[in-house]
């Protein structure tokens, strides 16, 4: 009896996740013909609170691609892939106390900020290098156009107050 | 500081590259959910601008139901459907008696311009604009006389030529952003017999300088004649100008001789040409096709007949195949309207045109009616191929939607959206465009966006802006519908519990709201959820504001209803009016107000059919 029970409400839950993903699909369907530019699967995945980086979003694409790339995504590929990984719940988010030492580790004198060539050099020569439109993204919202300096703490609090 | 190398020294090493890693991996995440946000308020915005357009058709579909079921009305009552159908004779305001009496005061202060006009007239209007002056409506009306009398000479379809020593440049939706104008103008140059422009309908509503863009336009009008192109939007339209703010505009910045210019301004947009063609070959209109839509039919209907799109044309068809099956065919006896049925565009004409001005293309094949906004249809690819096939052209550009990134191409390269009102629902919504299209029709896209500031503000707070903003319309008209939604949320808790899974949530929204949007997501923004993940509906309504105009506003229009002494027109237009009272209201916004109307109007139809029953 339990375990009907819970096989249903967690069947409820998957066709609740599946409408979630059904949704955030079709903000991006322009045509609405059941299609997404593959551009916008990156911004679709991360919309739905997965963060795969470059490399993994890279797999997930040729996952769900055509055989012959078309340059569009259909739904009906999309949603069981999607579904799968808000099941498992793979690519977590980062926690904040994690990415604050990330910072730590690129300011080792413990300054509490970052000046602005070094944070573009290390986000554009390392890693997986931020393109010129990410790179200037980041520094508006970071500092204001005078300054020269990231003050890294104030940032991720600013960024997560943002967020929720 | 040391030796002066402009290379900062990093370390290299697993744990910095880890590092960045991490970081890049979160800015990415965090950017997207951004961009995210930023498309679902654009949603947001564009369903509710299009269920709004939907109420404003609804109210001329209930007219053309009514047309259809006259002949049991006018059994009953003769005098009724020449009360209802006949308007007062065109009255040809002669130009002598509107615009002779008028004289510009010494004490004017802004731009005084000779007749005839010439580029001088031009610039000297455009930095008079810029510093906010108003024109005298002396001038407004001598130009719109004079653009009226030159736009009776233009067919309903404007062949222009490329050439190689000049492009033409394509502007799409304007709707009274002066500034977008000037910004097209300050990157692309002013119009000129060398610089070619075709602007493609809504120049007016929503902006705050509707009658200044007009100006502009038709001023450059009669200067380069074929070489500045006005094409018909949607907009041109004296019932939309009523809803979407134009009128209002003109009523205010002209309060002594703002009714004379509106009237005037109904014939010269009825006068605007529906289209422009380039080289054979490319086909500039505001909407789009469907597919019944006949060029040549187009090419030969008398456009100034068609003032509102919102007026249904008198249901004596010349063409009589088109009876429908209550009508038996007859033509009413001893009906003598007073205007003839010459008045007015035949049922089929007057479709063709309604299409090729609201329509919109999307990808599912075929041609559907364009439910969300009440009027033309959804066109898809194979109807563009099949239509542009027939008419031996390759391109058609439309504007009538905004994009983010100002353009849009689609069905295969056949179709270009080009919207060039930036910003159009909110600071940072969306880019501007125009193309410009040169010799051997090559094509090339520009994108632009007015800001305030000196510098772009940060993807974040802009985000943030139109999210709050599209949140708040949102709000809005889910507290006009409170009611129908709190009956829906009931019925689904069953256990009078006050609270449904966020499925059954999600579907009452979408089903009472009558709006495709990304409810689970949005639910954050909008009501509160528990720890079951389970939600709370009356959390919806927690800024409860105004429901005592709605009752009032039901009587109203009950009344005008009832109304003996009615004509479609003066029924339109009062409807209209009462929206533009309730804006006035401090909590009600124009779209939200719209709603309630539509609402209550759609109330009032059953009470209305039951009248009509009476009589038949």
């Amino acid at each position: 009896m339990a375990d009907e029970k819970e096989k249903e409400s967690a069947e409820l839950a998957v066709a609740d996740l599946q409408r979630k993903v059904r949704e955030a699909f079709e903000v991006f369907d322009h045509e609405l013909n059941n299609t997404v530019d593959v551009r916008e699967i990156g911004t679709i995945i991360r919309s739905l609170g997965c963060c795969p980086n470059e490399g993994e979003l890279h797999d997930l694409i040729a996952e769900v691609e055509e055989e012959e790339p078309t340059g569009y995504i259909r739904f009906e590929k999309f949603l069981p892939v999607m579904t799968n990984i808000l099941v498992e719940k793979r690519y977590r988010p980062i926690p904040e106390e994690i990415l604050l030492q990330a910072f730590e580790v690129l300011d080792p004198t413990k300054r509490g900020f970052l000046s602005k060539e070094e944070l573009i050099k290390y986000m554009t020569e390392e890693g997986e290098p931020f393109s010129q439109e990410e790179m200037e993204e980041m520094l508006s919202a970071a500092i204001g156009p005078e300054s020269n300096f990231i003050h890294y703490r104030d940032y991720i609090t600013m960024m997560v107050i943002d967020e929720n | 500081m040391g030796c002066g190398s402009s290379s900062i020294k990093i370390k290299k090493s697993a744990k910095t590259i880890r590092a960045a890693l991490i970081i890049q991996n979160w800015y990415r995440g965090y950017r997207a959910r951004l961009k995210a946000r930023q498309r679902y308020a654009l949603t947001i915005f564009q369903s509710i601008e299009y269920a709004d357009e939907q109420g404003q058709l609804q109210l001329s579909n209930f007219f053309s139901f009514m047309l259809e079921n006259y002949v049991h009305i006018q059994e009953k009552d003769p005098t009724l459907v020449n009360r209802l159908f006949g308007c007062a004779p065109q009255d040809d305001r002669g130009r002598q008696e509107c615009v002779g009496i008028i004289e510009v005061p010494e004490s004017y202060s802004g731009p005084r311009l000779q007749f005839p006009l010439n580029t001088n007239s031009l610039t000297i209007m455009i930095e008079a604009f810029k510093k906010q002056q108003i024109l005298h409506a002396y001038y407004v009306l001598e130009i719109l006389f004079e653009t009226k009398e030159a736009m009776k000479q233009m067919p309903n379809f404007t062949h222009i030529r490329t050439c190689p020593t000049k492009e033409i440049t394509i502007c799409g939706d304007l709707h009274g952003k002066l500034e977008d104008l000037l910004l097209i103008f300050s990157k692309n140059g002013l119009p000129s017999g060398y610089n070619p422009y075709v602007f493609n309908g809504d120049f007016v509503d929503r902006g705050k300088c509707s009658i200044e863009i007009l100006m502009i336009l038709f001023v450059s009008f009669l200067l380069y004649g074929d070489d500045l192109c006005l094409n018909r939007g949607n907009h041109e339209d004296f019932l939309m100008n009523m809803r979407y703010g134009f009128t209002k505009e003109v009523l205010s910045k002209y309060k002594i001789h703002g009714k004379k210019i509106l009237q005037v301004l109904e014939e010269v947009f009825a006068w605007l040409p529906l289209g422009t063609i380039i080289d054979d070959e490319i086909l500039i209109m505001h909407g789009g096709i469907s597919e019944s839509t006949d060029l040549n039919l187009l090419h030969h209907i008398e456009r100034n007949k068609m003032k509102s799109v919102l007026m249904p044309p008198v249901p004596v068809d010349k063409d009589s195949g088109t009876e429908t099956k209550k009508n038996k065919g007859h033509v009413p006896r001893g009906v003598k309207l007073s205007g003839s049925p010459s008045d007015y565009l035949t049922k089929h004409e007057w479709e063709q045109v309604i299409d090729i001005l609201w329509s919109d293309p999307r990808g599912k094949r075929g041609c559907y009616p364009n439910t969300c906004r009440g009027g033309g249809c959804y066109f898809g690819p194979d109807v563009t191929s099949k239509f542009l096939n027939k008419n031996h052209l390759k391109l058609l550009i439309r504007s009538h939607e905004c994009k983010p990134e100002g353009y849009e191409i689609c069905h295969d390269g056949k179709v270009i959206t080009v919207f060039s009102a930036s910003n159009y629902y909110e600071e940072g919504s969306n880019r501007g465009a125009y193309i410009k299209v040169g010799f051997c029709t090559t094509l090339r896209f520009f994108q632009y966006q007015v800001t305030k500031a000196t510098c772009l503000r940060p993807l974040h707070q802009r985000v943030n802006t139109i999210e709050s903003s599209a949140i708040r319309i949102l709000k809005e008209r889910m507290v006009s519908r409170k009611t129908d939604l709190i009956r829906s949320f009931q019925l689904q808790d069953r256990t009078k519990s006050g609270k449904i899974s966020m499925g059954q949530w999600a579907f009452s929204m979408e089903n009472t709201l009558g709006l495709n949007l990304p409810w689970r997501t949005l639910s954050s923004h909008l009501v509160l959820t528990d720890d079951d993940g389970n939600i709370d509906y009356m959390t919806c309504f927690h800024d409860i504001q105004i429901q005592k105009p709605v009752k009032e506003l039901s009587q109203l229009s009950l009344k005008l209803c009832t109304d003996t002494d009615l004509t479609c027109k003066s029924f339109l237009m009062s409807l209209t009016l009462i929206t533009q009272v309730l804006s006035r209201w401090k909590n009600f916004i124009p779209c939200g107000n719209f709603f309630v109307v539509t609402t209550t109007f759609i109330l009032v139809i059953p009470k209305l059919m039951s009248l009509l029953k009476e009589w038949t």
